[in-house]
């Protein structure tokens, strides 16, 4: 698996660490309460099929990126910047 | 029919024609008082022990491929009670027992072997928290044996016990641990279930679950609606989908474990050995072949085959602790789906909807679970109480964060373990 990375090209998936879900993109409000919370940091819908997750560029420029992939076919659509992501 | 030593010579004087199947094949009836979705090793474990334990006899399992063609036919075969943490222990210390008297219950070879297995240790810091872990072993009443490394030597001298960046300083011993031929645990417990009066239905999935008034009334299928009292999902790799189908979403991502297996070779591995440093673990299955694995891949797959970087490291940790592995052939890999749950420990528990219940978050170590799971949530659907060496595995851990097993102490978050 190769993972394309807005500011450096195609590179090996060793150089980028896995945060999970692109979910954490959207934070609960600090007061929205516990189930909010517990619902964000732990509950998934975990598909079969197309996800977004967030990638972490560790060994290269650092970028945090949102990676549309297929969780069936580890087939890569797009990738962007976290940073230029709006959900 | 019962199988004995007996009874294969009889069949080898009459050419092998007495032979009947297993398990019957039924179509699935209209109603029953409980169905279990998913005939995995858990599933029909569950099954079991209903007829078993519970006298409930009046109970389906809904597989929808067929018996021993899912994890449980493709992990590494463990057997082991090595836990640490209260909640997982008692559990695991149950399962290992009833692990002891599987084959004369179910009167089926599963080839239970209890060769012991072996936790290496690499420097002074992991040679304590060995020694803790096998002090709390020792406390819940199973084995644990602390190894020097000359008492490592004398089982394992093949190791590379000098190597200049993981020397061997010991390792934790458990005799008791050892392997099983794991889709003969899929059709022994397949065969009990059914000889109990289970109906086990292959090539049947389910596609909805029927709720009415936060009751559950049945499930949908592709062979038909089926009426149920009560419902388990026992179907981990696939829980997030099926819980889906009753509006609920789970504390788990799926994640693959990649697994490898060389030709066939003479004994030469007699133990189920674990690297201290990097993740790899192998064992010699009884045809030959040297069985292995290591971490999981680590981002959510459900593509049951892993990629190259964490074969790699597989291939690298084996030929760092045992350099003579080199010479043998890898004949094949694969992976298998795991239900990754934040804290690394699995749920056995109720669900929102009355006579629906939820066994599932098997991460890595489903395997040697099979028994202790199947009894503990059979007696959790028969009488509607936790069976108290599962009485941990919580669903609602995760949101107070009240007993949550984390036996890595990474912490409890998805991508940790």
């Amino acid at each position: 698996m190769r993972i394309t990375c807005p500011n450096c090209g195609e590179r090996d998936r060793r150089e980028f660490y896995y945060q999970g879900d692109a979910l954490a993109l959207t934070r609960p409000a600090p007061d929205a309460g516990p189930h909010a919370w517990d619902d964000y940091l732990h509950n998934r819908d975990n598909p079969a099929g197309d996800t977004r997750d967030l990638w972490f560029h560790e060994a290269g420029c650092g970028a945090w990126i949102v990676v549309s992939r297929n969780t069936v076919t580890h087939a890569i659509d797009d990738t962007h910047l976290a940073a230029t992501v709006k959900r | 029919m019962r199988y004995s030593g007996f009874r294969v010579m009889k069949e080898g004087f009459f050419g092998q024609k007495g032979w009947k199947p297993a398990w019957r094949d039924p179509d699935p009836k209209p109603e029953y008082d409980a169905v279990i979705i998913g005939g995995g090793g858990h599933g029909l474990a569950t099954a079991y022990y209903l007829a078993k334990e519970h006298g409930l006899t009046n109970v389906a399992v809904l597989e929808k491929g067929y018996i021993g063609g899912g994890n449980v036919g493709r992990n590494t075969t463990i057997v082991r009670a090595n836990y640490f943490l209260p909640g997982n222990s008692e559990f695991y210390s149950h399962s290992l027992k009833l692990w002891e008297g599987m084959e004369q219950d179910l009167n089926y070879n599963v080839m239970h072997s209890q060769r012991g297995l072996i936790n290496l240790f690499h420097s002074d810091g992991q040679r304590d928290a060995f020694a803790r872990r096998g002090n709390a072993m020792i406390n819940q009443g199973d084995d644990a044996i602390l190894l020097d490394t000359d008492g490592v030597r004398k089982i394992l001298p093949y190791l590379d016990f000098e190597n200049g960046r993981f020397p061997i300083y010991g390792g934790l011993y458990h005799p008791r641990g050892g392997t099983a031929r794991h889709d003969a645990v899929a059709w022994g417990y397949a065969r009990g279930a059914d000889q109990r009066g289970v109906d086990i239905i292959q090539n049947c999935e389910v596609t909805g679950i029927d709720i009415e008034g936060g009751v559950v009334k049945g499930v949908q299928t592709t062979r038909g609606a089926i009426k149920a009292r009560k419902v388990g999902i026992v179907v981990a790799g696939r829980s997030g989908q099926v819980a889906q189908m009753a509006g609920m979403r789970l504390p788990i991502e799926s994640h693959v474990l990649q697994a490898f297996v060389t030709e066939g070779l003479k004994p030469v591995i007699d133990h189920v050995v674990s690297f201290g440093m990097g993740h790899f673990y192998i064992s010699q299955s009884d045809k030959g072949g040297l069985v292995f694995g290591g971490d999981l891949d680590f981002y959510s797959s459900y593509a049951a085959r892993g990629n190259l970087p964490m074969k790699e490291h597989v291939m690298d940790a084996a030929m760092t602790l045992m350099p003579m592995i080199g010479k043998a052939r890898v004949l094949r890999s694969w992976g298998g789906i795991m239900d990754m749950t934040p804290d690394g420990s699995p749920i056995i528990d109720k669900t929102g909807t009355e006579g629906l219940f939820l066994d599932c978050g098997w991460c890595y170590g489903g395997f040697k679970a099979v028994p202790g799971s199947g009894f503990s949530f059979a007696h959790l659907m028969a009488t509607g109480r936790h069976h108290e060496p599962a009485a941990g595995f919580r669903l609602d851990r995760f949101r107070d964060g009240v007993g949550l097993m984390d036996e890595e102490g990474t912490g409890s978050q998805h991508n940790l373990h």
